[in-house]
């Protein structure tokens, strides 16, 4: 079954989908859609490392986000505003690993690959690191729910209960970091944040708690995978920017559908 | 045994020391307030009581498994965060539907579990916060201007509740209030804070003292008058009902 690449590409997207929409959520909730972008923006310094060292791209891309994430998580601590803070760690790490790239001399890769990821490519071992991936962030995210939950709605709430909020984003942070990592490849760092935030953002208009938002982004960024992989086949489009595409029309068709029920008759 | 015992208590930003040499305990059942002017360090007592800041010096000892029921200055919720008033109830705590239900009873909400937390009037919303600070039965109830927002018979409403909350249940309560008059009435003991403990004792022994009205000002006590006049008359009103 594994030997069709779209099966791959298929499981692959819905791995990645599955661990983004709980994750994706969080991220919604703490105004951290750019945290996202900066994140996935210094994988591609991660990428340049990984293949001076000849290293292969998952830990490299991983240590480098998860860096990223923790620098900034620091600075942003010290009074810095968060946004112009990330506009200048994003664009800084994407530059310098563009640039990093180019002195690569003797290897030719293909940095569009990796800007707009590959999911067509995935091998059985993309696979397993993908799933692997993904079922440690949904495990850590499960486990540690009522804390996240807490100190994303009130630190001082989650303190007096004995959770702790500084390790709480901590973990968010990981989680951000091999979400980035395990998800370069099905739909490259220029849209990573897209699949965090998109079917997250759709499945508010729907959801009354923030379990069944949860699940309903699962199910909207599994609905996008599957549908756009069958998409990007028949309308002959590149895969990744595909899925992206599916999950943004789920978004503005459920919003329409809300927008005409809110209308007074 | 006390619930709370800090001894000696520094808390410092940086360079920046908020509170100096602070002593405060709390045992059962107490109702105690802090009060104090805007920058005094009532929150940062608070914050370092619940574990949220770390002492500069000094030291903060809770009860061995200490229950404490928070209701903070302010919660505010995203509107991109779904959450029904039942969910919110069991935020930090295993609860049945039934026994949320009783809670907001209690606290003079009824008829809200499925409500959107984001639809909620300011008072519902302090009310949820109070009954939810409450669901697992704390031993100290930690209130960090919890009226803030509301109207003055909002507040009054509120602080009744509070009273009936002790009465009903035992349960220690800490509150920062900047209601002057409510301390008055409902506290055991009142802490003047700015930076360090100005004072403390019986609201009428705080309200008598020269570093509270150094702080304060005449216009307090003006009020303070006003309120005891109040209080006087409504005893009569009651006793003249019944008569």
């Amino acid at each position: 079954m594994l030997d069709d690449f779209m099966t791959r590409a298929t499981l692959a997207g819905i791995g990645v989908a599955c661990a983004a929409a709980p994750l994706g959520c969080f991220v919604v909730w703490r105004r951290m859609a750019y945290f996202g972008d900066a994140t996935a923006h210094a994988a591609i310094l991660g990428v340049a490392l990984s293949l001076a060292f000849e290293l292969s791209i998952f830990p490299g891309v991983l240590a480098v986000a998860l860096i990223m994430a923790l620098v900034v998580t620091q600075l942003a601590g010290r009074g810095y505003a968060m946004d112009t803070l990330l506009g200048v760690m994003a664009h800084s790490a994407l530059a310098f690993g563009l640039v990093a790239v180019s002195f690569l001399s003797g290897i030719r890769i293909d940095l569009m690959a990796y800007l707009f990821g590959d999911i067509l490519a995935v091998s059985r071992t993309d696979l397993l690191v993908i799933w692997g991936g993904a079922a440690l962030v949904i495990g850590l995210i499960t486990w540690r729910w009522s804390g996240l939950l807490a100190s994303t709605l009130n630190e001082d709430l989650a303190h007096a209960s004995g959770f702790d909020p500084r390790r709480e984003q901590l973990i968010l942070t990981l989680c951000l970091a091999i979400t980035v990592a395990v998800a370069i490849k099905v739909v490259g760092v220029l849209l990573i944040a897209a699949l965090l935030i998109i079917p997250a953002a759709a499945a508010r208009v729907a959801a009354r708690t923030p379990e069944t938002m949860a699940a309903i982004a699962a199910v909207i960024g599994t609905v996008s995978a599957v549908v756009g992989l069958r998409g990007a086949y028949v309308l002959d489009t590149p895969a990744g920017p595909t899925i992206v595409c599916v999950a943004a029309i789920i978004f503005a068709a459920l919003n329409l559908v809300r927008f005409r029920g809110h209308r007074p008759t | 045994m006390t619930l709370i015992n800090v001894r000696n208590l520094s808390v410092a930003y940086g360079a920046n020391t908020v509170l100096r040499d602070v002593d405060l305990t709390v045992s059962p059942g107490e109702i105690v307030t802090i009060v104090g002017p805007n920058g005094s360090g009532k929150t940062s007592l608070l914050r370092a009581i619940i574990g949220a800041t770390p002492p500069a010096q000094g030291s903060v000892d809770l009860k061995p498994q200490l229950k404490i029921g928070y209701v903070p200055q302010r919660l505010h919720i995203d509107q991109t965060l779904p959450i029904t008033v039942e969910r919110f109830m069991r935020l930090t705590d295993r609860a049945s539907r039934n026994t949320c239900k009783d809670a907001l009873d209690a606290a003079g909400v009824p008829d809200l579990l499925d409500r959107q937390m984001t639809q909620l009037s300011g008072g519902q919303f302090q009310r949820v916060l109070l009954a939810r600070a409450l669901i697992n039965s704390p031993d100290i109830l930690l209130l960090d201007e919890a009226t803030q927002g509301l109207d003055q018979p909002g507040s009054a409403a509120f602080y009744r509740q509070i009273e009936t909350v002790r009465a009903q249940t035992g349960c220690a309560i800490l509150m920062i209030s900047h209601d002057l008059h409510v301390v008055m009435s409902a506290s055991d003991r009142v802490i003047c804070l700015n930076g360090h403990v100005c004072c403390q004792g019986t609201p009428a022994f705080v309200a008598s003292a020269p570093e509270y009205r150094a702080l304060f000002g005449a216009g307090t006590g003006g009020a303070l008058a006003l309120y005891r006049h109040d209080h006087d008359q409504h005893h009569d009103h009651n006793r003249n009902a019944a008569e």
